[in-house]
């Protein structure tokens, strides 16, 4: 395999060649997305015969599965062929992910080489990630997923007579049901494994069909969280420091659990301007209650409110139910939790490396308070990774905010959202946090397709992705190159449930400093707006 | 970007496309075709010879003798499963409310003087708008609208709806429900709905 592709797969890399195998391997990735694309009329496998992609839609959604943040800004069952859902997107959901996986490793290799030049071998990281972690986890995922009854198919829709025939307005009457199937489970499978999240269909995991069962709901989120946990003890196993890398997983979790909690409660206490209207929103054992619109049965607000958490702590995006139509409060943990910089348990690889560039800004900052120099897994850290690790933190808020504010500037960009008053502003910043931190999900009820979005967001996507790979392996060589200062009595200790404290603090604290002000005008207002309508 | 990285990145790329793009699936779809081609096909529930629809795609119910789904916000009306959709309206927007009042008011005129509050997944609709269950306590509430509608007796359609109730997997996970298409197929079971062949 490697010699088909003219590849040494023992070559040492150093930092900046294995930056620049990176990009051109995920620019070729993009271009190809784009192509088959464009170019899906005239291949195979397209039974309903859809058209075309157009240009817009095609360029946000090879950025957006390239990045691994699989934006949907089409419609699965109605825009893409199953050529097209196989050969260009599923591919990127393997190779994104593998792209965030062998970054991390570059990055974990930096902290534990000493005075080395080479960060590692790209060809063949890419290679073990896909085929020994990604491909046989998500093969018995698939196969679990059409054991509790997802499709996978070649065939097209299946057209059924109904029981009743649907009545439609002007007295015509549909007696038919087209049900749109297809290869939906290997895709579904490692669109969860690899926190990839584009869906087969346009309301994703909400699909009874993509997501079928509560068994099914559970082995989904389970996979969403699986690989971006592992990756906290794979660090812990490579730098013979097992203690470190369980400290990193604990921080995720103090951040995550009260999340969890939050949006449970927020959505379980139902919506108040419907209790008015003679509608029970009570939890019984008759009814799970709460408040349903745009939730599935199945479900029910648990399970809701459980993978809304989820999918957005991890840079997932799947969803299986509307956030547009989460309460004020219910759907501001998730846009929250993607403001965060997505390093709660994050992408694969991604959320990790950019826990650590927050790991990296904690010790300094204590490291200033007690006068000390700081230190992480053995490295000295200098000036020139602080400004690194600063880059990372700081671009995504960046790109979140100035995309926000250009799109309620311009008309185009106001135009997008499709609910009044603050809850559109919401749904405006949900995009710009989804996009410029690689998440993927979204209050759907903004038009993503229009060019305006197609673009903004697209942009927001690539930088967000690329000027944070750049850095982290950037801070992964001049890391190599340093020598190992041994721990003495004067070391902050980083393998402490102390530093667990410190670094979730860290990571709240820039969360809630950047984005309190944009939260107040959204989902804060909306809320305080809905209590005032009760009175 | 040297022209060599570049080929060695097509050609990888290449390579990758075959294994997680061809060949995976192909392999999934034998093995879902051989362990589990039911619901690899998409879990259609044949009667006398043809498909009547998915064991797990809602459909469309209006007559006051079959049990209603939920509300759909399926563009080209409701339960269209060639293109899922949610409503997408926010909580406070106006037009929910208004949806859902309207929603109430309907119910209520099929079933006058039915003193239950309306439990809210019979008026909110779904994320999928192809849900194709409701809870218990909507199906109980419609249980006298459709046993006077096919001249049953209410505790006989009571008895029906209980018999089709999914419990939480374990215990644990989801929620207590009624598949509303294979309670209507029951229902079909004990005699034609009036008024139809």
């Amino acid at each position: 395999m490697y010699r088909v592709a003219g590849i040494d797969p023992s070559e040492d890399m150093g930092w900046r060649m294995y930056a620049e195998a990176v990009l051109a391997f995920n620019l070729l990735g993009m271009l190809a997305v784009y192509a088959l694309q464009r170019l899906q009329a005239v291949l195979p496998l397209n039974p309903s015969g859809l058209p075309g992609v157009a240009p817009e839609i095609a360029f946000n959604t090879a950025v957006s599965f390239a990045t691994n943040t699989n934006w949907q800004s089409y419609g699965g069952e109605t825009t893409m062929s199953y050529f097209t859902q196989m050969l260009a997107l599923t591919v990127q959901n393997f190779v994104s992910a593998a792209t965030g996986m062998v970054v991390l490793v570059a990055l974990i290799r930096g902290f534990i080489r000493r005075q080395s030049d080479g960060v590692g071998n790209f060809w063949q990281d890419l290679v073990r990630s896909t085929l020994h972690i990604l491909l046989p986890l998500s093969t018995a995922m698939a196969l679990a997923l059409v054991w509790q009854g997802t499709p996978q198919t070649f065939a097209d829709a299946a057209r059924i007579e109904t029981i009743e025939p649907l009545r439609l307005p002007a007295g015509h009457s549909e007696p038919r049901q087209t049900i749109a199937l297809g290869p939906v489970a290997s895709q579904v499978a490692i669109k969860q494994l690899g926190t990839n999240g584009g869906g087969f269909y346009n309301v994703n995991s909400a699909h009874p069909l993509e997501c079928p069962t509560p068994l099914a709901d559970f082995l989904q989120a389970l996979a969403i969280l699986l690989i971006p946990a592992a990756l906290c003890f794979t660090l812990g196993e490579m730098a013979r420091a097992p203690r470190q890398g369980a400290v990193l997983f604990a921080s995720m979790v103090v951040l995550l659990v009260p999340a969890l909690v939050a949006t449970t409660v927020a959505e379980q206490a139902g919506n108040p301007l419907l209790a008015s209207l003679g509608v029970d929103q009570a939890a019984s054992s008759l009814s799970g209650g709460g408040n349903m619109e745009g939730k599935e049965v199945r479900f029910g607000v648990a399970g809701s409110a459980r993978w809304a958490v989820a999918t957005t702590a991890a840079s997932n995006g799947s969803v299986n139910s509307m956030h547009d139509s989460f309460t004020p409060l219910g759907g501001l943990v998730p846009m929250w939790m993607m403001q965060l910089g997505e390093v709660v348990f994050g992408g694969v690889g991604s959320g990790l490396y950019g826990m650590l560039a927050f790991a990296i800004l904690a010790v300094f900052v204590s490291g200033l308070m007690v006068g000390r120099t700081p230190e992480y897994l053995g490295k000295k850290i200098e000036a020139y990774e602080m400004k690194m690790a600063a880059l990372i933190v700081l671009v995504p808020p960046a790109l979140v905010l100035t995309g926000t504010a250009l799109a309620c500037a311009t008309s185009a960009g106001r135009a997008g959202a499709s609910n009044p008053g603050p809850h559109g502003f919401s749904e405006i910043l949900y995009a710009f946090s989804s996009c410029g931190n690689n998440n993927g999900s979204a209050f759907a009820g903004l038009s993503a397709g229009s060019p305006f979005y197609a673009f903004a967001l697209g942009v927001a996507m690539l930088a967000s992705r690329y000027w944070l790979i750049v850095p982290v392996l950037a801070i992964a060589g001049s890391m190599a190159r340093k020598k190992r200062v041994p721990v003495t009595s004067g070391t902050l200790r980083t393998d402490t449930p102390l530093f667990v404290v410190i670094l979730a603090a860290t990571v709240f604290l820039v969360g809630a400093l950047t984005f309190v002000p944009a939260l107040a005008l959204g989902p804060v207002a909306e809320h305080v707006d809905a209590l005032q309508h009760l009175r | 970007m040297s022209a060599a990285l570049l080929a060695r990145s097509a050609a990888m790329l290449g390579i990758l496309t075959i294994l997680t793009g061809a060949l995976y699936p192909l392999m999934v779809t034998g093995l879902a075709r051989l362990f589990f081609p039911g619901q690899a096909a998409g879990s259609l529930i044949v009667r006398q010879g043809r498909a009547v629809g998915s064991e797990l795609v809602g459909q469309a119910f209006a007559s006051p003798g079959y049990f209603w789904g939920r509300p759909s916000a399926t563009p080209g009306g409701p339960y269209n499963a060639a293109s899922s959709a949610g409503s997408n309206l926010g909580p406070t927007n106006p037009a929910l409310a208004a949806a859902v009042g309207e929603r109430v008011r309907a119910l209520r005129a099929a079933d006058p003087g039915n003193p239950a509050r309306v439990p809210v997944d019979l008026v909110t609709a779904s994320a999928s708008g192809l849900d194709p269950h409701i809870s218990p306590a909507a199906a109980l509430y419609q249980a006298r609208r459709v046993a006077r509608a096919r001249g049953l007796d209410e505790e006989r359609v009571r008895a029906l709806v209980n018999a089709e109730l999914t419990e939480r997997t374990l215990g644990l996970l989801g929620e207590r429900r009624v598949n509303v298409l294979k309670l209507n197929l029951a229902l079909d079971g004990l005699g034609p709905l009036p008024g139809r062949p």
